[in-house]
């Protein structure tokens, strides 16, 4: 979409939402939140993100395919679930481990790893369906080149994105 | 964090579980986990192969020896999480499940050996190997979970790599068949969550030890034999049962030939499965009220199947209603449901699994021969392929039931234990059925093998390949096996057909110290 408004709001508004889904993935242990609605959380943002810029700019921006997140995700929830095996306790049962970070005792959990792969997984999927459809309704030309995030710098020669199968 | 001060012992399982108990949840965790690896390398192509087979072939390996276990020790139990049952999900492998998710391994890795040649680039870059493992998570899920919901969750699983695998390539033709294979199956599933939220009201429990334990109790007051009713409609619609089998034949014969061994082999076999786990094991009684109604429909299926059979010019299509015959067999063994009669039924299913995928896979070859799906366009193939042929004879002989191939064994158990309960007409559609299958394959035997090719086309040189031959000679193979040394697939199935019918095993691997209240 070409308004000046979006353009300029977008990126602000992305780095914004993913860091709050991540707030909220990391929040939904004890409370309401987690991976499936984080993950939807940053879905929000990507497309936000692929409505002022294009398709392309998001899938530059990613980096990975969507599936390979999705199958990163899927990967890391079942490894967390496997994690078990070593202590003795049945299939997906909660570990933790508590070690101290900078004098601040930080619980870990295969718990907590197991909802950074369904997150992972809702980014992948969402993303990669959301991409296709906005793909099928946008002209083909880029429609605009997204602002450097980091901002007052030259901007270096962008490298050529990778084509998409 | 100090130790948690309160009694954890009346929610969380404390005994450590055994190693040998994880090979419950291997089998669909490994399955989940390649098809996972293989989703982040959908781009390198090269790899999908060699990744997928080493899952296969680590699946079976896992089933093998979760067979072996189960065969000697009895049910094997593992609780997702920790949580006891019923609240915790329990996986259950009893000798049926084992079985079944042992002969579908197999199934699966033939079929993925026989996909290194089927499936070009194309297809794989659309995701047929990471959509098959997770088809297998799905199958291996349905078989070895010993949770109602949790089996509806499988299906679904199962179900989703399914489409996916149907509209590999996006071929309008293939988009028609999938349409009508998504919209019949949802409403199947459909069915089946209705089903399910139904029992969960009057049970107040998914676990299936636990429904098989309180059954007996609320049999009085309950409304089983509607709920009954309702999975029976359900699975039957999943198995492709009578009035509720056209999206088979309108469906099977559009994808990849891998994908229709693939589902001709496991998915309708998952159904058979599932009707014979909610009939037999939780509800016995009510099966005995509704068995003159299933009996109709099995002897129906058979008939109607075989029929089809008999008319039909694509090969793909004609043995989609061989399939459909074999369903019909399975479910009389169901409606008889005396122990001799389900294990014949599980026969069935094991036999089946193995030759209809090979039938499949056989159809595939000859067109690939022949250069063509239809009949009266194939000929020759005899002159061309004589090990082919053979092997194909042999398949098509094991299909309608002959000597001395699988399909005798299962078909005498039917046809006794039909006999046995004086259910003559049962017993005489089976016969029926059995002569008609017999007829549509030697036709396609004397058309497609012995008759010279209708018009001489240009000699095509068509190399050997493992990728074919070690796949369909192996899958033949299995099936003469089981036809000439039958002792021991016998005896399991009437163990696991046993374990069905006197479920304390199975409850007793759930609940170590008794009944939950």
């Amino acid at each position: 979409m070409n308004t000046l408004i979006l353009r300029t709001v977008a990126p602000v508004l992305t780095a914004l939402m993913l860091l709050f889904s991540v707030f909220v993935l990391l929040r939904g242990h004890n409370e309401p939140g987690g991976g499936f609605i984080g993950g939807l959380i940053a879905v929000s943002a990507l497309a936000i993100y692929g409505i002022a810029f294009g398709v392309s700019a998001v899938r530059r921006a990613i980096r990975f395919h969507p599936m390979a997140i999705a199958g990163s995700g899927l990967l890391l929830a079942t490894l967390s679930g496997l994690i078990s095996i070593f202590a003795g306790v049945p299939f997906m049962s909660g570990l933790w481990i508590y070690p101290e970070v900078l004098g601040v005792e930080v619980p870990l959990s295969t718990v907590m790893s197991f909802d950074i792969g369904v997150y992972l997984v809702v980014v992948g999927a969402i993303t990669s369906i959301a991409l296709a459809l906005e793909q099928d309704s946008e002209p083909r030309e880029v429609v605009a080149e997204p602002p450097p995030l980091r901002a007052k710098r030259p901007r270096k020669p962008r490298p050529k994105p990778k084509v998409e199968g | 964090m100090a130790a948690p001060s309160t009694d954890i012992s009346a929610a969380l399982v404390l005994v450590s579980p055994h190693l040998a108990d994880w090979l419950v949840v291997l089998p669909v965790a490994l399955m989940i986990g390649f098809g996972a690896v293989l989703m982040m390398v959908r781009k390198s192509v090269r790899l999908h192969g060699t990744i997928a087979i080493t899952g296969l072939a680590l699946l079976v390996f896992l089933d093998a020896a979760l067979l072996v276990r189960v065969s000697t020790y009895g049910p094997v139990t593992m609780v997702m999480g920790r949580w006891l049952p019923p609240f915790g999900i329990a996986f259950t492998a009893d000798l049926f499940g084992s079985l079944m998710a042992f002969v579908s391994a197999i199934v699966a890795l033939a079929a993925g050996v026989f996909a290194l040649r089927d499936i070009d680039a194309g297809g794989r870059r659309y995701g047929f190997f990471p959509f098959l493992m997770l088809l297998m998570a799905g199958v291996s899920g349905a078989f070895l979970t010993g949770d109602i919901f949790n089996l509806y969750v499988w299906f679904e699983v199962l179900l989703i790599s399914s489409f996916g695998l149907l509209i590999l390539g996006s071929e309008p033709e293939q988009i028609d068949g999938a349409l009508k294979y998504a919209v019949l199956n949802l409403i199947g599933t459909t069915l089946f969550l209705i089903a399910i939220g139904y029992l969960y009201a009057i049970f107040g429990t998914l676990n299936m030890a636990d429904i098989a334990g309180k059954a007996s109790r609320l049999r009085e007051t309950a409304p089983l034999v509607t709920l009954t009713a309702l999975f029976i409609l359900a699975f039957a619609m999943k198995a492709a049962a009578f009035p509720v089998n056209f999206w088979l034949p309108a469906s099977y014969h559009t994808p990849r030939i891998t994908v229709s061994a693939l589902f001709g082999g496991l998915l309708t076999k998952v159904g058979i499965y599932a009707l014979i786990r909610v009939t037999v094991m939780l509800f016995p009684v009510e099966r005995e009220e509704l068995s003159l109604v299933v009996a109709i429909s099995a002897a129906l299926t058979m008939v109607i199947g075989a029929l089809g059979a008999l008319a039909q010019n694509d090969l793909r299509r004609l043995v989609g209603y061989v399939v459909i015959a074999g369903i019909g067999n399975m479910m009389a063994g169901v409606a008889i449901g005396t122990p001799a009669a389900v294990s014949g039924s599980i026969l069935y299913a094991l036999h089946s699994v193995v030759t209809m995928t090979a039938l499949y896979l056989v159809a595939g070859e000859a067109a690939r021969l022949g250069g063509a799906w239809s009949l009266s366009g194939l000929g020759g193939l005899y002159r061309r392929a004589p090990w082919f042929s053979a092997a194909s004879l042999a398949l098509f002989l094991a299909a309608a039931g002959l000597p001395p191939l699988s399909g005798l064994w299962p078909k005498v158990a039917l046809l006794k234990a039909s006999l046995d309960i004086g259910a003559w007409w049962l017993a005489a559609a089976i016969l029926i059925s059995a002569f008609i299958v017999t007829l549509a394959l030697s036709r396609v035997f004397l058309l497609a093998y012995w008759r010279p090719r209708p018009e001489p086309a240009p000699e095509l040189v068509i190399a050997r390949d493992w990728r074919i031959a070690w796949p369909l000679g192996c899958l033949t193979a299995l099936s003469i096996l089981f036809g000439l040394f039958p002792e021991t697939v016998l005896d399991l199935s009437q163990r696991a057909a046993t374990g069905l019918a006197e479920p304390s095993a199975y409850i007793r691997s759930v609940f170590p110290g008794g009944a939950a209240p």
